[in-house]
C-alpha cells in the first residue's frame, strides 16, 4: 500500500529539509509516496485545550488517508503520538466516532479505522529493512558517535503507539548503525528533548533541553540524531538560542536521520538540505570510511 | 442632464473615497510596532522606500510580479483553474467593456474614428466582454452557493459585490434586447437617418428590419413579401448598413430580443428600454461611489500588495513600511477564502463556535480593529483566541493569491492584542512554540506576560492553592469526579493507591530542587485530589502547565492509571473553568 505523506504544519514552514532529504532517501529505497494537499494539523497543539477538537483534527487526517486508499506516514512523533492516540480512541469510544463522523460527513469524509499511521523509523525498519537498506550504503561513516534521541511520542504510552519498547528501544540504534556510525548508549536516551515546554515555560524547556545535550557530550557523541519535527528544531534552533541567551559551551548539533542515511547512500549535502540546519553538521562528512589503500595513495 | 450631474457626484464620491483610503493607510496600524511610528514618518518612509525600491535591481521584480501575479493572476491558478478562469473572465470583461464601452467617447472613438456601438466588430465584442463578465458571475455563484466548499464563508460584501455586478451585467444585456426589438426606437433612427421619405419606401424598410433586424412592428409582420424585402434591402444599403451591423452578432441582446419578442410592443409603449437604461447608469455610478468602500477596492489594492511584498521582508523593511503595507493588505484582502480552505486549523471551527478561527474571518475583524472601532472585551478575546489557534504553518501566506503576508500579520496582531491584559489560554499549548521561537525579537515583559497573566487566570478559580487558605472538610466533590469521563482513561485515576512512581519518574519534577514549591501538586498528588473530588488542587498547580507530556508517569504506573491523559483533560475542565468565569 502507498504511503500518504503526513508533513504536519512545522516541516513546510520551518524545517523543509527534513521533507527533502526524506523524499530523497526513500525515493532510492523505492517506496511510493502520496501527497494529500488537504491534510490538516495533527491536533497535538489544541489537546491542551479542547480534546474534542484534538479528535477531530487527527480524524479528518485519518479519514482523508481512508479516502485516498493510503497509509500515513509521519515524520514528526507528535504527530505520530497524536494520530495513534485518536485512531485509538475513535476505536474504542463509538459515540464520540459518531459524533466526529457526523462532522466530517459535511466534506464527504468518513473515519472507518482502516488506516495505519506510521512512523518513518517504523516503516524503514519493519516495510523497508535494514538488508534493504544497506544495499543501498554506498559511503558508510566510520568512527562516527551518534547519540540517538528516541523521542517520548513515539515510545509512550506503550500500548497505543507500539513503536518499540520502550524501556529497551533499539530500533533506531540500528538503524543509525547500518549506515557505519556508533550508536553510542547515553542515560539520556529516552529523556524528553524540552520541546513542549518550550514558549509556555522557556527555563524549564531550555533545564531540560541542556541536560541531554549534557549527557550526550560526556557520552562521547559528536552528534544528536533525531527523526522528529519539534525535537529536531528544539536541538537546533532552540539550542542556538540557549548557546546565545545562557552561553555556555555545550554546542552538540543534530542530524536529521534522513540526512545521516541519505549521506551514507551517497547523496550530496545539497540534496539533504544540510546547510538549512542551524548549527552547522558540515563536520560530518569527515567521517566517512575510507579504505587504506586510498589513503596511502592520497 | 441628469446623467452628467449623477456622474460627477459618483466621481466625487468616488475621488474623496480614494483620498480616505490611501490617507488610512498611513494612520491606522495593526502591530506594536506601528506605535511608535507617525503618520507623517510612515508616509515619508514609503516615499523613501519607493523611491529607493524603484531605482534599484528590484525593478525586475516589480516587473516580473506586475505581468505574471497582477495581470495574469498565476497565482490563483496555482489553486485552482475554475476560480482563475472566473477571475479572469470577470476581470478582463469588466475591464475592456470599462475602456471600449463605457469610456468609448474617450477611448474607442479616437483610436478608433469609425467607431460607432452599432457596427461590428464593436457590437460583437460588447457582447462577448458582457458575456465573460456573466461567466464568471456564475462561476462565482457555483462556487459561493452550489459547491459548498467546507468552512468558505460568504459576507455582506460578497453579496454586494455580486449583486452590483450582476445588476449592471443584465440590466445592460436588457436594454440592448428591448432596443434591438424597440419600434420607438426604431422609428427615432428612421427620422434621424433615412435620406428617402417615401411611404413605400419606409414600408419596405420597415419589413426588412423586421426581418433580419428583430424589430417588432405594431403592423409589419411575417409573412413578408419578397419585393417589399428586396427594396427594403436597398434602402437599408443606402442609408442604414454604413452605421448598423446586423444585430445577430450581439448574441446576448439578440437573444434577449428574440425571447421577449412577444411581449415586445408592450414593452416598448411602457418605455422598459428607458428604466433599463437608468438602471443600468445609475448601477455603475453606484459601483463607482463605493467602491472605495467595497470589497472591490481590492482592484487597488491587491496589485500594491503583491507589488509591496515581492520586494519587502521583516528583516530589511524598515518596521513603518511594513505597518503601512499590513493595512493595505486589510484592503487588499477579497475575502476570496483561499486561506480558510487551506488553513491547517480550520478544522478546530467545527467544533468550536468563533469564526476567528478562519483566517479570512480574522481579516474583517483586524480592519474593524485597525480602523479603531470599538470591540466589545468579549469580541477582542474571541479575535485573540482566534488568531491564537495558529499553528504558523504559513500556508495561508502561500495560498494568498494577492500575496498578503498573513503569517506576518497574525503576528503583529497577536502580541498587539495580547498586550491588551485580557487571558489567553492557548498559550498555555504548543501553539505558543512559535512564539518562542521569536522571543528574541520581542521585548521581554511583553513575551512573559501574557503566559503568567494565563496561569494566574486559571489558578485565581481555585481557591484551595492560596497557602493561607483554610481548607474545609468539606464532602468530595462527586460532580467534578464524574465529569472527568471526556475519555475512558481519565476515569483510571480511581485506582491510584499513592507509590510515587510518577512523581518520581517526572523530568519535570526532578528539574527542581524544591518541586513542591514551584510546581504546586505533583503528579501523585494530583492523582489523589482527582480521588478526593477536591477539584481546586486537581486544576490550580503549575504542575499541568509544565507537564511535558512525555508519558513517563503513566508508563511507570504499576496501577495502570492514565495520569498523562488524566493531566490532559484536566487542563481541558481548568480552561473551561476559567472561560466560564470570564464570559
Amino acid at each position: 500500500m502507498k504511503f500518504g505523506l503526513f508533513l504536519g504544519c512545522n516541516i513546510p514552514a520551518r524545517l523543509s529539509q527534513y521533507e527533502t532529504s526524506t523524499r530523497a532517501i526513500l525515493a532510492r529505497l523505492g517506496v511510493v509516496l502520496a501527497d494529500i494537499k488537504q491534510f490538516n494539523c495533527c491536533g497535538y497543539p489544541i489537546r491542551n485545550l479542547d480534546y474534542k477538537t484534538f479528535v477531530l483534527a487527527a480524524a479528518r487526517n485519518l479519514a482523508l488517508a481512508e479516502k485516498n486508499n493510503v497509509n500515513l506516514l509521519s515524520l514528526c512523533k507528535c504527530c505520530y503520538g497524536s494520530l495513534k492516540k485518536a485512531d485509538h480512541l475513535l476505536k474504542e469510544d463509538t459515540l464520540l466516532r459518531q459524533e466526529i463522523n457526523n462532522i466530517l460527513k459535511k466534506e464527504y469524509l468518513e473515519y472507518r479505522g482502516d488506516v495505519e499511521v506510521k512512523h518513518l523509523l517504523s516503516l524503514l525498519y519493519h516495510d523497508v529493512g535494514l538488508g534493504g537498506i544497506k544495499e543501498k550504503i554506498e559511503k558508510p561513516f566510520s568512527g562516527l558517535n551518534i547519540a540517538t534521541h528516541y523521542g517520548c511520542h513515539a515510545l509512550r504510552p506503550s500500548q497505543i503507539v507500539a513503536f518499540d519498547d520502550p524501556v529497551a528501544p533499539t530500533i533506531f540504534d540500528q538503524l543509525v548503525e547500518v549506515t557505519g556510525a556508533e550508536s553510542i548508549s547515553w542515560s539520556a536516551k529516552l529523556d524528553c528533548c524540552g520541546a513542549p515546554a518550550w514558549g509556555i515555560n522557556d527555563d524549564l524547556s531550555m533545564d531540560l533541553t541542556e541536560k541531554k545535550l549534557k549527557d550526550g557530550r560526556q557520552s562521547g557523541a559528536e552528534y544528536l540524531c533525531a527523526a522528529c519535527t519539534y525535537c529536531q528544531i528544539q536541538f537546533d534552533t532552540v539550542q542556538e538560542i540557549i548557546l546565545s541567551s545562557r552561553g555556555n559551551n555545550l554546542n552538540l548539533p543534530s542530524v536529521l536521520y534522513p540526512q545521516l542515511l541519505g549521506l551514507s547512500m551517497g547523496m550530496d549535502g545539497k540534496t539533504l538540505g544540510l546547510s538549512m540546519n542551524q548549527l552547522s553538521i558540515d563536520g560530518i562528512e569527515d567521517f566517512f570510511f575510507v579504505p587504506e589503500s586510498e589513503e596511502v595513495e592520497g | 442632464m441628469f446623467f452628467t450631474i449623477s456622474l460627477y457626484l459618483a466621481l466625487a464620491v468616488f475621488g474623496v473615497g480614494l483620498l480616505y483610503k490611501i490617507s488610512t493607510w498611513f494612520r491606522h496600524r495593526i502591530g506594536l510596532d506601528a506605535k511608535e511610528c507617525s503618520t507623517a514618518e510612515r508616509a515619508a518612509a514609503a516615499i523613501k522606500g519607493i523611491a529607493i525600491t524603484l531605482f534599484s535591481g528590484k525593478i525586475l521584480t516589480l516587473f516580473r510580479v506586475f505581468i505574471v501575479d497582477v495581470l495574469l493572476q498565476i497565482r490563483v491558478l496555482r489553486q485552482d483553474f475554475l476560480r482563475w478562469l472566473m477571475h479572469i473572465c470577470l476581470y478582463v470583461g469588466f475591464m475592456l467593456l470599462l475602456l471600449m464601452h463605457a469610456l468609448d467617447k474617450f477611448i474607442t472613438s479616437v483610436l478608433f474614428p469609425e467607431y460607432y456601438s452599432t457596427i461590428n466588430p464593436f457590437m460583437f465584442l460588447r457582447d462577448l466582454f458582457g458575456f465573460l463578465v456573466i461567466l464568471g458571475i456564475a462561476i462565482a455563484l457555483y462556487r459561493r452557493f452550489i459547491m459548498k466548499v467546507p468552512r468558505l464563508q460568504t459576507g455582506g460584501q460578497d453579496y454586494y459585490a455580486l449583486t452590483i455586478l450582476t445588476v449592471i451585467m443584465i440590466s445592460g444585456v436588457l436594454l440592448e434586447g428591448t432596443k434591438i426589438t424597440s419600434y420607438s426606437r426604431y422609428q427615432e433612427m428612421v427620422e434621424e437617418y433615412t435620406i428617402a421619405a417615401d411611404e413605400e419606401e419606409l414600408r419596405a424598410l420597415e419589413t426588412y428590419w423586421v426581418k433580419e433586424f428583430g424589430v417588432v412592428s405594431p403592423t409589419v409582420k411575417a409573412p413578408f413579401d419578397d419585393e417589399l424585402l428586396e427594396s427594403g434591402r436597398e434602402a437599408h444599403e443606402m442609408s442604414c448598413v454604413q452605421c448598423h451591423s446586423k444585430p445577430q452578432s450581439a448574441f446576448l441582446g439578440y437573444t434577449t430580443a428574440k425571447i421577449i419578442s412577444p411581449i415586445a410592443l408592450g414593452l416598448d409603449r411602457a418605455k422598459i428600454s428607458t428604466i433599463l437604461l437608468y438602471i443600468h447608469f445609475l448601477a455603475c455610478w453606484l459601483g463607482l461611489a463605493y467602491l472605495p468602500f467595497s470589497k472591490m477596492f481590492h482592484l487597488f489594492a491587491s496589485p500594491l500588495s503583491l507589488l509591496a511584498n515581492s520586494v519587502m521582508d521583516k528583516e530589511t523593511s524598515s518596521p513603518a513600511n511594513i505597518a503601512t503595507r499590513q493595512i493595505i493588505e486589510l484592503d487588499a484582502c477579497t475575502h476570496c477564502g483561499s486561506c480558510t480552505v487551506n488553513c491547517s486549523v480550520g478544522i478546530a471551527f467545527e467544533s468550536i463556535p468563533n469564526l476567528n478561527i478562519l483566517p479570512s474571518e480574522k481579516i474583517g475583524s483586524l480592519r474593524k480593529l485597525a480602523s479603531g472601532n470599538h470591540l466589545t472585551e468579549q469580541q477582542l478575546r474571541h479575535v485573540q483566541e482566534g488568531i491564537y489557534l495558529c499553528t504558523n504553518c504559513e500556508r495561508c501566506t502561500l495560498v494568498c493569491p494577492v500575496g498578503i503576508n498573513l503569517q506576518d500579520m497574525w503576528f503583529s496582531a497577536r502580541e498587539a492584542l495580547l498586550e491588551r491584559g485580557y487571558p489567553e489560554f492557548f498559550v498555555l499549548s504548543p501553539f505558543s512554540y512559535y512564539r518562542g521561537l521569536m522571543r528574541q525579537s520581542l521585548v521581554e515583559d511583553g513575551y512573559r506576560e501574557p503566559l503568567e497573566r494565563a496561569r494566574e487566570a486559571i489558578a485565581a478559580e481555585c481557591h484551595f492553592m492560596s497557602p493561607n487558605k483554610l481548607i474545609p472538610l468539606s464532602p468530595a466533590d462527586r460532580a467534578f469526579r464524574s465529569d472527568l469521563s471526556l475519555s475512558a482513561q481519565a476515569s483510571t485515576f480511581s485506582v491510584c493507591f499513592g507509590c510515587q512512581s510518577c512523581t518520581t519518574v517526572c523530568p519535570v519534577v526532578a528539574n527542581f530542587d524544591n518541586p513542591e514549591e514551584v510546581l504546586g501538586v505533583l503528579p501523585h498528588q494530583i492523582m489523589h485530589a482527582c480521588g478526593l473530588g477536591v477539584s481546586d488542587l486537581a486544576l490550580g498547580s503549575n504542575m499541568l502547565w509544565d507537564c511535558l507530556t512525555c508519558y513517563q508517569c503513566q508508563e511507570h504506573c504499576p496501577q495502570g492509571v492514565s495520569i498523562t491523559d488524566v493531566l490532559y483533560e484536566l487542563k481541558n475542565v481548568a480552561v473551561k473553568q476559567a472561560k466560564q468565569k470570564a464570559s
